[in-house]
């Protein structure tokens, strides 16, 4: 199932598979970590439409829920 | 020899700085805290280093204003060594920095720091076998302890002697082909001799269509630009993705199988520590636990600074009359040995004893990693006035000074979020405005009185930022933001940052309030401060507020501590209430933190947004101030 990285739901995993916004915001997740193919789980979801908390090579990132719905995901 | 420290946010490099230079850079546990670079001269092994504390970079192709730095720093050519600091819990990620670092062909050494913290997640690295992957020296350290840190700086300097570059890693057969063909051009035409960088590294930015070196070339010769493009599109054609995507992934596949052939994965031992999350970033208890923090920390500051104010004014207070039996009152020596005496008073008495358990508390705060869980946590609020969670990071440190958290909005990426942050930071209450808050509002009025006194100012801010942000309609980029391990603050640290940040006031701030207050009191010597007072009284009788009132505004222009300072001399008494009504000191608090900057914030705003939208920010918060100081006396 191809969906957004926001509508994935606390402790799941999904697998990045493209990234929709233009060549920063590319550019700006590959360096935390988030290329197409890799996978990521969804920690915590704040809220108010706010930001993710993802996991990530183990690693933390908040994602804003924007940039988070640039994120084309496979979920698991 | 000059050694420049690059690497990842957040992966010590200011620590590893303050070890040898002494603590001279603010470390914190949030990434991208270092937007300036600091450098320092130190002695080691008998030999004069000049060691450079960049700010991190999560890659070099730069985004933000402080990376950019960081990179043009590196591309001027003129660093001996770079010592690329990892953070050894995050090392496939931190590699796909390394690649490129190499790409520069500097003699580099790499510094695997807070190895403890990697062996504790379970992440054990063959370090030699790293090395010879690379081809320059590892060295694992602890910064914060200061392990290996005498090995990688002894390491440093004989690669340095040697000029000892590493290996260029190769991308998949068919990318380096494209990089060769685009690498020769360049050649050809010399382009990469104007930068003083290898070609491969430029070739690599070309494809990857970074736009600072696009730009520099657009305007030269358009036959490159025209190869250029067609070698994007052989990588776009061939990989199906676009060209910058290609050269990311195939640094990343790279990365991943260093990193798997150099590491054993064991089982990680968790701690308290890693479950603090739970709670401080939970949907409800987030946010309980985040008033709780800071209601806790406003009523320390509180108890503290009231317990040592109170008998250090007293023992000033007497001295001054003292004073006055052994010289005549109405001599000039008399005056200005009062206006000494009353300056020292006041930074000791009044300020200090607030200062230092805020700037203590900030400090914990920040070590710990809380920072970023805040942004998370008001990412959603802070859209509502235009602004993304990012810019909780300069707010917070507006409570401390104004002008680092002037600085520190560089973390933000666009202009126009500098340009509401900067604003809105200079009407965040400092540590100047806030001793002001406590020692005149909480000290004379009530503690509760203080706390209204904050959150009438966080309304006021976010109703200013809705404004803004409805002048300046754009919409934010939105929030990405790396969210650090907790780390347990070391109190050697913490008491470090403590003192450079109060040597702030001491040194600068406290000259000044002794000036200040001499000066006042030649002015009343010389019955001159009538003449002021005479000038300002328009606009201390529409706020109701004593004529002699006047001279302070001046000088809290120059310090916002000074107005208070100054009030307490200008009235001719500590005891504020007697010469006071509540609604006054109401009305000067409110007056004092909105109107104007002071002079050191002019500057940085003058730096960092330009002059035109430092003059609108001067004349919007004095409006304000007015407004606002009105309202409050005749509603308070």
């Amino acid at each position: 199932m191809i969906i957004t990285l926001d509508s994935i739901g606390e402790n799941k995993k999904a697998k990045v598979v493209s990234i929709s916004g233009g060549w920063g915001i590319r550019q700006r997740l590959g360096c935390l970590g988030i290329h197409p193919g890799d996978i990521i789980t969804v920690k915590k979801s704040a809220i108010m439409r706010g930001p993710i908390l993802i996991s990530v090579h183990g690693n933390q990132v908040a994602l804003g829920r924007g940039v988070a719905r640039k994120v084309v995901v496979e979920a698991e | 020899m000059k050694i420049a420290l690059m690497g990842q946010p957040n992966s010590g490099k200011s620590t590893i700085f303050n070890h040898v230079a002494g603590y001279k850079a603010v470390t914190s546990n949030f990434p991208g805290k270092t937007v300036e670079y600091t450098s320092s001269k130190v002695n080691l092994f008998g030999e004069i280093f000049e060691i450079v504390d960049l700010p991190g970079t999560y890659s070099l192709t730069s985004f933000d204003l402080a990376e950019l730095e960081a990179r043009k720093y590196l591309l001027k050519g003129n660093v001996d060594v770079v010592i690329n600091v990892i953070d050894a819990s995050l090392l496939s990620r931190s590699l796909e920095l390394t690649l490129q670092l190499l790409e520069l062909k500097l003699p580099m050494v790499i510094c695997l720091n807070m190895i403890d913290e990697a062996e504790r997640k379970g992440i054990k690295i063959d370090v030699e076998k790293l090395s010879k992957i690379l081809g320059v020296p590892v060295v694992p350290t602890i910064a914060l302890k200061g392990k290996g840190v005498k090995k990688l700086f002894s390491m440093a300097y004989k690669i340095g002697e040697e000029k000892g570059i590493g290996k260029t890693i190769n991308f998949s057969k068919d990318v380096e082909e494209v990089i060769a063909q685009l690498s020769t051009q360049i050649k050809k035409k010399q382009i990469n001799q104007e930068f003083n960088i290898p070609e491969r590294f430029l070739a690599l930015k070309y494809l990857e269509n970074d736009s600072y070196f696009m730009e520099n070339y657009e305007e030269k010769s358009n036959n490159l630009f025209k190869k250029i493009v067609h070698f994007q599109n052989i990588l776009e054609e061939t990989h199906g993705r676009q060209s910058d995507v290609v050269i990311s992934s195939e640094r990343h596949h790279l990365s991943m199988n260093i990193y798997e052939s150099v590491v054993t994965l064991t089982k990680p031992h968790t701690s308290l520590i890693d479950y603090m999350d739970n709670i401080l970033m939970h949907p409800l208890f987030g946010y309980i636990s985040l008033g709780l923090i800071f209601y806790l920390f406003f009523n320390l500051i509180f108890s503290v600074g009231k317990m040592v104010e109170e008998p250090l004014l007293d023992y000033f207070y007497r001295l001054i009359p003292l004073i006055g039996k052994s010289i005549n009152p109405n001599t000039l020596s008399f005056s200005i040995i009062s206006g000494i005496i009353q300056g020292l008073a006041g930074g000791i008495a009044i300020v200090l004893p607030y200062l230092f358990p805020f700037l203590f508390g900030l400090a914990i705060l920040e070590d710990l990693g809380y920072l970023p869980r805040i942004a998370f946590l008001l990412d959603a609020f802070l859209h509502k006035i235009g602004l993304h969670g990012k810019a909780v990071i300069p707010f917070i440190l507006g409570y401390g000074c104004t002008v680092p958290a002037i600085m520190a909005t560089r973390i933000l990426e666009s202009e126009r979020d500098r340009f509401i942050a900067s604003v809105l930071a200079t009407m965040i209450p400092c540590a100047a405005r806030m001793t002001i808050i406590f020692a005149l509002v909480a000290f004379y009025i009530s503690p509760q009185a203080a706390l209204a006194v904050y959150i009438l100012n966080i309304i006021v801010i976010i109703i200013s930022g809705k404004i803004l942000s409805r002048l300046l309609p754009e919409v934010t980029p939105g929030m990405i933001l790396e969210i650090p391990a907790y780390h347990i603050p070391s109190i050697k640290v913490v008491l470090a940052k403590t003192w450079l940040r109060m040597k702030e006031f001491i040194f600068i701030a406290w000259p000044l309030l002794i000036v200040g207050s001499t000066i006042l009191s030649l002015l009343q010597y010389y019955k001159m401060d009538m003449l002021v007072n005479k000038f300002f009284s328009p606009l201390t009788s529409l706020l109701g507020l004593p004529v002699v009132v006047g001279t302070t505004l001046i000088f809290g222009i120059l310090r916002k501590e000074l107005s208070m300072l100054m009030l307490i001399q200008a009235i001719g008494t500590s005891n504020v209430a007697a010469a006071m009504s509540t609604t006054q000191i109401m009305t000067f608090t409110i007056f004092i933190i909105f109107y104007v900057p002071c002079v050191a914030t002019i500057a940085v705003l003058w730096k960092e947004i330009g002059s035109k939208r430092t003059l609108f920010t001067i004349t919007f918060t004095f409006v304000l101030a007015v407004i606002l100081a009105t309202i409050t006396r005749f509603v308070y």
